[in-house]
């Protein structure tokens, strides 16, 4: 074939699946991500806590809604939690631009390798794609544009609920049961990590989720908590059998606010 | 030296014409409805995993009729042509006209400047959003040389694609349901075909309009044995002859 007016050749061998291969090949442009800047911190918003926790069919993923720019309070309503495909989602935190755009490409990436194949990839294979991008950040990240995401899904072949957290070099491990990441990650973490049994259900999961959000805003300046005055909650999705499903607003305010009560006997009460 | 035959460039594409339409004539057929619900293709296709109906995005498939090596590299060039286009622009920026432009050009080019013409006749199907009426839906024929139409309600593509036109046409009313429209386009190609057509044989799939995002699905066997009324659809005079016997 020669000229295919536009077309690509089509019969080019390689990763013939990918869509980021297939960028890296033809158009390059639209995939470059230099950036030149030595003080990260100043140049884009950053976004925070971020997790995930196994539950008795699948997995339910949380994120808060706050970016920050150095002391500033960038955003109240960022979305942090995606659909990455119809048996996935992917979280975000680090560097809000990159972050957003990977999870942009990351979709076209596992939307494209199902149009192509006829079949989706599996949950590793989808794991392992990320990986690649975050390898690829790690110049961007050297200046201080880190992405770091957190994926999870239902593996259709295995019947489980998967979790996978990532380093900034593009390192990939699976978390068997829960994980929490971002600056608020650690209290996030430990807070789950003292409610977290096997054979949850869907709501104890989320409600376990939405607490541990709760948890970290409270320790840490950069997670947001809920915003009650303008009804901002954070962003909630389960995965299970019949694919991703994001928790709707409302939902999320109910289990809340019963969840509020619990808090008030922790730590309500007279200021000491 | 030798000096070589003259052929007139009349006579070089005729010939080219000919061989690609023989092939394409050749193959099995496709029936495309524009329903109430969306657009509906039906094609004649006992391979269960080598597809002649696909997906290329959100409200636009991809049908196709020749040889599969040459249609499949049509498609998948499609995918990535799309998806280049919706990862730099814009999801709503893709639609079915520019990507009709691009195969027509291809196939053009292929026809006037290659040996061999590509042997396939291709169809893009778009429907418009959930609240259209169908009147935005979109069916371009793009053939072998690089023509390309902006075709009606029904298209036929593939082995005696008139005949088929011919046999489903007057049956065809706007907005007619999917099981009819499955039915009336069975019934003619199994008629056609002067074999039975059923759940083995029939490659199933259709563009729901009132999906607001990837609007494109295969109809499983179940579901088309259910549509059809039974695993299989038998031709009228078939039909016909094992009624007298009884």
């Amino acid at each position: 074939m020669t000229d295919t007016g536009g077309l690509g050749d089509a019969t080019r061998w390689g990763l013939g699946s990918s869509f980021v291969a297939h960028l890296r090949a033809t158009n390059p442009e639209v995939l470059d991500r230099r950036f030149a800047a030595p003080l990260a911190e100043d140049l884009g918003p950053h976004a925070t806590t971020i997790l995930a926790l196994r539950y008795e069919s699948g997995i339910v993923m949380a994120g808060d809604r706050r970016a920050t720019m150095g002391m500033a309070i960038e955003s109240r309503n960022i979305q942090k939690v995606f659909r990455a495909d119809a048996h996935a989602a992917v979280a975000i935190a680090g560097a809000a631009g990159p972050a957003v755009e990977m999870v942009r490409l990351f979709q076209v990436e596992l939307e494209h390798y199902e149009k192509i194949e006829g079949r989706s990839l599996s949950l590793t294979g989808k794991a392992n794609r990320l990986a690649e991008m975050i390898r690829q950040n790690m110049p961007a990240a050297m200046q201080g544009f880190g992405v770091i995401p957190l994926f999870a899904g239902y593996d259709v072949l295995h019947a489980t609920g998967r979790i996978f957290k990532y380093d900034m070099t593009g390192g990939r491990y699976e978390e068997g049961d829960f994980h929490a990441t971002g600056s608020g990650g650690r209290d996030a973490r430990s807070f789950i990590k003292g409610r977290w049994s096997e054979g949850l259900t869907e709501d104890a999961a989320v409600s376990i989720g939405l607490e541990a959000l709760f948890e970290a805003a409270d320790e840490d300046a950069a997670t947001g908590g809920p915003d009650v005055v303008r009804g901002i909650y954070p962003n909630v999705a389960v995965v299970d059998p019949d694919g991703f499903r994001p928790v709707d607003d409302a939902t999320i305010r109910s289990i809340f606010e019963s969840a509020v009560e619990g808090l008030r006997e922790r730590y309500g009460g007279e200021v000491r | 030296m030798t000096t070589p035959f003259y052929v007139s460039p009349q006579q070089v594409l005729a010939d080219r014409a000919e061989y690609a339409r023989k092939g394409i004539a050749r193959g099995r057929s496709i029936v495309v409805w524009q329903t109430d619900t969306g657009i509906l293709f039906v094609a004649e296709n006992p391979m269960p995993t080598l597809h002649k109906v696909s997906e290329i995005y959100d409200r636009i498939a991809f049908a196709a009729v020749g040889r599969y090596n040459e249609f499949e590299a049509l498609r998948v060039a499609g995918v990535r042509r799309a998806d280049l286009t919706g990862y730099a622009y814009s999801r709503e920026d893709v639609n079915a006209r520019a990507l009709a432009g691009v195969y027509s050009q291809t196939l053009g080019q292929i026809f006037t400047h290659e040996l061999k013409p590509m042997e396939v006749e291709l169809l893009v199907a778009e429907v418009g959003s959930p609240e259209s009426d169908g009147s935005d839906d979109r069916l371009y024929r793009v053939t072998f040389d690089g023509q390309i139409s902006d075709e009606g309600d029904v298209v036929t593509m593939g082995g005696a694609a008139d005949e088929l036109l011919e046999k489903v046409k007057d049956h065809f009313s706007p907005g007619m349901g999917d099981r009819e429209a499955l039915r009336t386009a069975v019934q003619a190609m199994a008629d056609q075909m002067g074999n039975p057509l059923g759940v083995k044989t029939l490659e199933v799939a259709r563009l729901d309009r009132s999906d607001p995002g990837r609007a494109f699905s295969r109809m499983g066997h179940d579901e088309l044995a259910e549509m059809l009324g039974g695993d299989e659809i038998e031709p009228v005079a078939q039909a016909e002859e094992k009624d007298s016997e009884a």
